[in-house]
């Protein structure tokens, strides 16, 4: 082939933006290891062996070079996000359906890296939590951090009751809605030892992490601003409004954003480029969109948290945004001369 | 302190600078032949002046240029015209063009200069003198001068910026000419603020030439010269785009399409400025220019280089590394590689780059785009370069304008810090030069379509015409008939003919166009129908449809004139 100016090439690949964000993601997994145990290790592991085996598979399917696809690190941060975003004691089988999924059926039908108009990590979460929902919401509690049980739980048959809880999302929107009428959130949150300071037990130090991870990554210039801070602004923004209008109805600011998916879907979820808005005010719009919707569910529907609903939703209407957020080119900017 | 303004995107490559300004310029040696292209700069292609045999002095007309929007061409030094003949060009496509081959006497005698007295002249005068000097755009584009000294439509320009920004990796020339030979930038800077009235004139230079900028500064100081301003600029390609210095100057856009002049700036480069005063002054066309030889090379330097001249042998001046394996023209940003080392060195020629797998490594494998979205924060015309990469790939080249494809200056950032390592301008390239190739056969379809409906309509035209005659001529007629037959009414026997009823004199004529018609049909008809082809044949048959009309013309001119004659006969 010709080769064509420019020749100067600056040292960028794929591997290394991906490479960065497995590395962003560490602070985080390191809390969810000291409060939650080992196990979402061994769910990781799982996670990354189905992922490139799926993308190998896959690619020798498609006649694509096999090596330099699997090196590029996008099936193995699809399968990151998978692990940390199910239960850690989810079987280990149903983390290898999720995880096929995502990189089978999301990521090459749809012709592979670069061309998936849906986040795989979050399709599979859809898929699974509605084909097991049960399964999907049993998480183990915080400082249960019995490694054999744990391991039991991913792949034994062994009845999981003793050790397993609902995460404070979950158990927070049942005590609202279902088990007593006279609930209020305060009443929740100060009740039992499901909740920490500012979120969930244990969870808000994972949200911490994530939060340390993502701001590395904005400083790394792999992500831009636009999208973890229109998200975690207009999460704020719902949950403390609706919060000052009914507090014993609706949990505040602070709790929305660092329970639940909020932090990794801040900074890790809705930030994929490939699904997501490309323009500074598409992203803005597409990320407020995403922690909109996902507070929505979270408040209003049958699922404990809504980041993957949202994030499929607003995956949806990223042509749309992208093609009328274009912004202004060169000489064509209103008000310059 | 000047307040500048921020252009989007842009890079910071490394600028391998400093291995080729240490040196001081040097001149070239003489070397025995000299090839220059008649067509080296943009618009026509000059008119060759001599033929194989002529003598010719350094400095003599060889080119005339060919229309307003095209420059001469001298010869380089004194010697025998071997021949006027295709060669090589220095271009990507390795296509030749007509070249001057000039063997050199040794003697490099120039021909008589003429300097002009510039001031006193009109100013067509002065543009004629520039066009015939051969004096081009050398920032790279080699856009003719003259068509852009030129006040713009206000009659006077507010900023005229001069660009010795140099903002690609490896090229020194236009450093070099300002530390050594700042004093011909100036008085050209100073020559163009008078041509095109200019309010002020702002030297741009990139502040990663900081003896550039001081030399400059002493030279203005010096020369004493006016509303003059050196502007050192923050080091970010491509700050020497014209489009972006005047930007970062003035605060400017100047969108795509549009001329500067109309926003009251107009922007030569430094080596164009000092190229104008070797015309204007000392009367020196343009035949030689400061090129920089660099890249994989022992020795690194600037040399003023005739045109003409081959590439190969100055890069042999510099001592090619035993790996060098290609020749660019220009930078590595956005130069162009040469098909040969054997090619000359002409106007546009800023810079003879010689590569290696080791400089500058084949790009690793190209991977699919993950739309990070890198080039557009890089884009300099704030553009979304992996949109325009989609449309372009998928030639969907309607959405691609839509993006505006054609403001892409072809610069390389987004390339430069693709990821994905893809070639992004090579896609942009495509697709511009599919949709110039498309405009041409559209624009071709629609001379043919305008040259057949003019056919169609000259030929109605002619119908029209005739009809309107053979109206006429029948009313006429009929008006004779009439007169008969109201004198025959008043018992003039002295009528010429014998008045014939009414109906019958209607039925003469009628009978009479149709005769002719018929008449006019056979004539019409050719021998050979059954040769025609079905256009030809869709031809007749709407011609006769129309013939029909005309007889349907006549007839109804026959029968608006019998009304009139209609009361005298009843």
């Amino acid at each position: 082939m010709l080769n064509n100016s420019p020749y100067l090439l600056k040292p960028a690949s794929v591997s290394s933006v991906m490479l960065r964000v497995l590395a962003a993601l560490i602070p985080g997994v390191v809390a969810y290891v000291w409060f939650f145990g080992s196990a979402v290790l061994v769910q990781l592991a799982i996670a990354s062996v189905a992922a490139v085996a799926g993308e190998a598979v896959m690619l020798s399917l498609r006649n694509k070079p096999v090596w330099l696809f699997v090196s590029d690190g996008s099936a193995l941060v699809t399968a990151w996000l998978i692990a940390l975003t199910f239960s850690p004691i989810v079987p280990w089988w149903l983390m290898v359906v999720a995880v096929l999924f995502a990189i089978v059926v999301v990521k090459h039908l749809f012709g592979g890296l670069g061309q998936n108009p849906f986040n795989p990590a979050m399709a599979a979460f859809c898929l699974m939590i509605v084909a097991y929902p049960q399964l999907m919401s049993q998480w183990p509690a915080v400082g249960f951090t019995d490694f054999a049980a744990q391991w039991q739980a991913i792949f034994g048959e062994r009845s999981l009751d003793a050790l397993v809880t609902a995460t404070p999302l979950d158990y927070l929107r049942t005590q609202l809605h279902t088990a007593d009428a006279r609930a209020t959130v305060a009443g929740v949150l100060g009740s039992g030892a499901t909740f920490g300071n500012i979120g969930g037990k244990g969870w808000e130090w994972v949200a911490a992490g994530y939060l340390a991870g993502g701001l590395w990554l904005v400083q790394q210039r792999i992500i831009t601003w636009h999208i973890p801070a229109a998200f975690l602004a207009m999460m704020a923004a719902a949950s403390g409004l609706a919060h000052l209008v009914s507090p014993e109805q609706f949990a505040g600011a602070v709790f929305h954003t660092f329970t639940g998916g909020a932090m990794l879907g801040a900074f890790f979820i809705a930030t994929d480029p490939v699904s997501g808005a490309t323009t500074p005010r598409g992203k803005l719009i597409y990320a407020a969109g995403i922690a909109l919707l996902t507070w929505i569910i979270r408040s209003f529907g049958a699922y404990p948290d809504g980041i993957a609903f949202a994030t499929l939703l607003m995956n949806i209407c990223v042509p749309l945004i992208d093609r009328s957020t274009q912004p202004p080119v060169f000489g064509h900017k209103k008000g310059r001369p | 302190m000047r307040r500048l303004f921020n252009f989007h995107g842009g890079v910071k490559p490394p600028t391998h600078k400093t291995e080729s300004n240490r040196e001081p310029i040097a001149a070239a040696p003489l070397f025995a032949e000299y090839v220059v292209p008649l067509h080296q700069s943009i618009g026509g292609t000059p008119q060759p002046l001599v033929k194989a045999g002529d003598l010719v002095l350094k400095g003599q007309r060889i080119g005339e240029a060919d229309g307003n929007m095209s420059s001469a061409v001298h010869a380089p030094t004194s010697g025998v015209v071997k021949a006027v003949e295709m060669r090589t060009a220095a271009h990507s496509s390795g296509l030749s063009t007509l070249s001057v081959v000039i063997e050199a006497d040794g003697r490099d005698q120039w021909c008589e200069l003429k300097p002009l007295d510039w001031r006193s002249l009109p100013p067509a005068q002065v543009r004629e003198h520039l066009q015939n000097a051969g004096v081009v755009g050398l920032g790279g584009a080699v856009f003719p001068s003259h068509l852009k000294v030129n006040p713009g439509k206000q009659g006077h320009l507010d900023t005229l910026v001069i660009n010795g920004a140099e903002c690609e990796p490896f090229i020194t020339c236009d450093d070099m000419q300002m530390r050594e030979r700042g004093d011909t930038v100036v008085k050209g800077a100073a020559i163009l603020r008078d041509l095109t009235q200019a309010r002020q004139v702002l030297i741009g230079i990139e502040n990663n030439k900081p003896e550039a900028i001081a030399a400059m500064k002493a030279t203005v100081k010096a020369l004493g010269v006016e509303r003059i301003e050196i502007v050192p600029i923050p080091t970010r390609y491509p700050a020497g785009g014209a489009k972006q210095l005047i930007r970062v100057l003035t605060g400017i856009e100047v969108p795509h399409g549009h001329r500067s002049t109309d926003y009251g700036v107009q922007c030569f480069n430094s080596g164009t400025a000092a190229a104008i005063y070797d015309a204007l002054e000392l009367g020196k066309p343009l035949i030689s220019r400061i090129v920089t030889v660099a890249g994989n090379v022992d020795k690194p330097r600037n040399y003023e280089v005739l045109f003409g001249t081959a590439m190969k042998d100055m890069i042999a001046l510099v001592g090619p590394k035993p790996d060098a394996d290609r020749v660019i023209m220009g930078g590595p940003m956005m130069g162009y590689r040469m098909p040969n080392d054997a090619v000359p060195v002409v106007k546009a020629t800023n810079c003879i780059l010689v590569g290696s797998a080791a400089l500058f490594p084949p790009p690793p494998p190209e991977m699919p785009c993950i739309r990070c979205g890198e080039c557009a924060k890089a884009c300099p015309a704030d553009l979304a370069p992996f949109e325009l990469y989609w449309f372009s790939k998928a030639k969907i080249f309607g959405k691609a304008q839509e993006y505006h494809l054609f403001d892409c200056i072809e610069c390389g950032c987004c390339a430069f810090v693709c990821p994905s390592r893809i070639p992004l301008v090579d896609y942009y390239r495509f697709a511009k030069s599919e949709i110039w190739a498309r405009e041409r056969d559209n624009s071709a379809a629609d001379t043919a379509r305008r040259r057949y409906e003019f056919r169609l309509e000259r030929e109605e035209r002619e119908k029209r015409e005739k009809a309107a005659k053979l109206a006429a001529k029948a009313a006429e007629t009929k008006a004779k008939l009439a007169a008969a037959e109201a004198a025959a009414a008043s018992g003039d026997t002295t009528a010429p003919t014998p008045p014939p009823g009414a109906d019958d004199a209607k039925k003469a004529l009628i009978a009479a166009a149709m005769a002719k018609a018929q008449a006019q049909k056979a004539a019409a008809a050719p021998a050979n129908t059954a040769a025609l082809t079905a256009e030809q044949q869709a031809q007749v048959k709407e011609i006769e449809a129309r013939r029909a009309e005309v007889e349907a013309a006549v007839a109804q001119a026959a029968k608006t004139a019998k009304p009139e004659a209609k009361p005298d006969a009843e």
